[in-house]
């Protein structure tokens, strides 16, 4: 789960890392309540769940009250990548002297968190790990122990930071590590960490994922999910344990197991098609999770056709042909279907479909290339 | 010869009276896996399926020898019966539930890697070796005991790989899914030794699939040590950057863990690497 800006750095915040006054406001007025009540410059920042809102003319400096309502007037409501803008971010303006980077995610291969420290501030990382990966300095940290004040230094000399830094430096360092874990982030990031004009730190720019399987003990980091993160499709999806994943192709797909979805779905490009999602239905293949996903599918205007692959394992594939079939006299569409039964009591399964006139095929490649055939209208019964 | 798991093993099964517990308990006794206890806090004294229940994994290893364990409990107390029984000095535990918090596991494995005992998942099918034992959900049945060694980061997909290989009259020695989630007990290069060590395996299947460089870095371990032949496939190949599929680690991050390098990798050890699940058991036919 994504979290804002400005929900990441009054987390941030809780831990002793120093960020702007400011305050969100979702109307102009309030931008320009809260810009009065700073009584300073302030920067208007879009809150949306995407990067590159600065590009997007998203984030705006605005000199007086008057000035912050009229920039926050054409900020709220304009659509960044898709995405309408709700809400925007009235910062007091930083006086930025040094943007540096500080984030922590979790390195799969040290299986730690590792904190990562770069010179380079305000450009993303990945960025600066494919340009100049020498400049960023990293920190594994001990999941019992936390990370400890001299990887702090080692990350704030490694920077070269000016040594009266450091002690604030390792501060935030720890601050931003204990949010980490204390919120079960899978990402938590200060970029940029700038040095102001008076030689503070000061976190101007805070992101924070949020481990979509620990919420169940942070219920008020759950409340915090912007509905606007997942597509409604992708929210039906989840809501019905499904998972369910939007592409741009015209091959609908419905698998049981996300590694055979994945095969499917590259199987299919093998043979000409592009698919239009991923969808694990998970295993069995009941009736009920198939009509659900099956609506799913067919909500993509850009479906041409469905490919059903199921693998019948401790579930029978005549099972699985009954409860495909119950599912498609619930979602009534023109829409062709081809499916590929295979596992136990894989013949039975097929007679079963192709009784009911649904193309079947025996292995996956058959099933892609009827499907893409299907796709183009070219598919005979 | 196998590895892991065979006739000896002795299974307490964790979390027996759930449903699905219950359910696999059951299918694993018709397999012929020899399940010598259960574990349900409170539910000790009791029996399920003609298992004697014990209220702790300790009071099950005492009273019944049992060396390996298999759990079912929920995801958020997956992580204590996973140290409950390291703790009870089970060797192996093979966790099939979904959706661990990634920090519990990195503590889990941390201490785990301070014992003895060896983890399999969590996020996984479990393991099987055909006609002796099998320490898991999947479908006993489209195993056939044989020469080809199986590890995968998937279920179903090992499950497809598996049917074709037996239907070709492809035995397999053991087959194991390590799981899919980003911080798991046992990865691919834990498997590939055994599997080198293992005399009944003559050959390797290796299923991989987005996300992190497990892959990677089993490519590297099979340059230096391997000298049986692997072949492989790579699930992922048109999924987009930055999106979850499935898999709670199955997702190409800052553009690392792309399907393509992992594929690569593996080709520029020598690995056959399949174009789709199909071909991997035409290609371990070509060696057989």
């Amino acid at each position: 789960m994504k979290l804002h800006e400005y929900q990441s750095k009054r987390i941030f915040a809780q831990y002793e890392v120093p960020i702007p006054q400011g305050d969100v406001a979702a109307t102009p007025a309030r931008a320009r309540q809260i810009a009065s009540r700073l009584g300073s410059r302030v920067v208007v920042k879009s809150q949306v769940l995407v990067g590159g809102r600065g590009k997007a003319g998203g984030i705006r400096l605005a000199d007086d009250p008057d000035e912050a309502e009229e920039v926050a007037g054409t900020i709220l409501g304009m659509k960044i990548k898709g995405l309408t803008v709700k809400k925007v971010l009235i910062d007091e303006a930083a006086d930025i002297a040094k943007e540096i980077y500080l984030g922590i995610v979790i390195d799969r291969a040290k299986r730690r968190p590792v904190m990562m420290a770069s010179a380079e501030g305000g450009v993303e990382i990945e960025e600066v790990a494919r340009a100049t990966p020498e400049r960023i300095v990293k920190a594994a940290v001990d999941p019992f122990l936390g990370l400890q004040p001299y990887q702090g230094r080692e990350l704030a000399f490694g920077i070269g930071l000016p040594k009266e830094l450091v002690r604030d430096f390792v501060k935030i360092a720890q601050g931003l590590s204990e949010a980490f874990v204390g919120c079960d982030a899978s990402l938590a990031e200060i970029n940029p960490l700038v040095v102001t004009g008076h030689g503070n730190l000061l976190a101007v720019d805070g992101k924070m994922l949020i481990d979509d399987n620990a919420l169940f003990r942070h219920f008020e980091l759950a409340e915090m999910r912007d509905a606007d993160e997942e597509s409604p499709e992708e929210q039906e999806a989840r809501r019905h344990g499904l998972s369910y994943v939007k592409l741009d192709g015209e091959i609908g797909c419905m698998v049981n197991g996300a590694g055979l979805a994945m095969a499917t779905m590259d199987v299919t490009k093998l043979y000409g098609g592009e698919p239009a999602n991923f969808l694990d239905i998970g295993g069995g293949a009941q009736a009920d999770r198939v009509t659900v996903a099956l609506r799913i599918i067919l909500s993509d205007p850009n479906v041409k056709a469905v490919l059903f692959n199921i693998f019948g394992g401790i579930t029978r594939c005549d099972e699985v042909a009954k409860g495909i079939l119950a599912a498609l006299e619930e979602v009534p569409t023109s829409v062709p279907m081809v499916a590929r039964l295979a596992g136990t009591n894989e013949e039975e399964g097929r007679r079963i479909l192709a009784d009911a006139e649904m193309v079947t095929a025996a292995t996956l490649a058959e099933a892609a290339e009827k499907a893409v055939l299907a796709a183009q209208g070219e598919l005979q019964r | 010869m196998s590895i892991l798991v065979n006739k000896d093993t002795r299974l307490v099964v964790q979390g027996i009276t759930g449903r699905e517990g219950e359910f696999h308990a059951r299918q694993m006794v018709e397999y012929g896996t020899n399940v010598v206890a259960g574990v349900t806090p409170g539910k000790g004294g009791g029996w399920v399926a003609g298992i004697p229940v014990f209220d702790t994994v300790s009071e099950a290893v005492n009273a019944t020898e049992a060396n390996t364990s298999i759990t079912y409990v929920p995801a958020r107390f997956a992580p204590d019966a996973i140290l409950e029984a390291a703790d009870a000095g089970i060797e192996i535990v093979v966790c099939i539930t979904e959706g661990i918090p990634v920090l519990d596991m990195i503590r889990v494995r941390a201490h785990l890697d301070c014992v003895e005992t060896r983890l399999l998942g969590p996020n996984c099918p479990g393991i099987i070796t055909p006609g002796e034992a099998k320490v898991g959900i999947m479908p006993g049945h489209i195993h056939t005991p044989g020469p080809v060694g199986l590890v995968s980061r998937s279920g179903t997909l090992t499950y497809e790989v598996v049917h074709a290989l037996t239907e070709k009259g492809l035995g397999q020695s053991t087959a194991i899914g390590i799981g899919g989630d980003p911080i798991i007990g046992t990865d691919f290069i834990d498997v590939l030794a055994l599997f080198e060590e293992d005399p009944q395996t003559k050959q390797v299947v290796l299923i991989g699939e987005i996300g992190g460089t497990d892959e990677q870095r089993a490519a590297e371990f099979i340059a230096r040590r391997m000298s049986k032949p692997v072949t492989a496939f790579i699930a992922g190949q048109t999924a987009p950057p930055g999106k979850r599929m499935g898999h709670a680690g199955a997702i190409i991050e800052g553009g690392e863990g792309t399907a393509l390098e992992k594929m690569a990798a593996l080709e520029a050890v020598g690995v056959r690497v399949a174009k789709h699940p199909a071909e991997v058991a035409e290609l371990v036919a070509q060696l057989d």
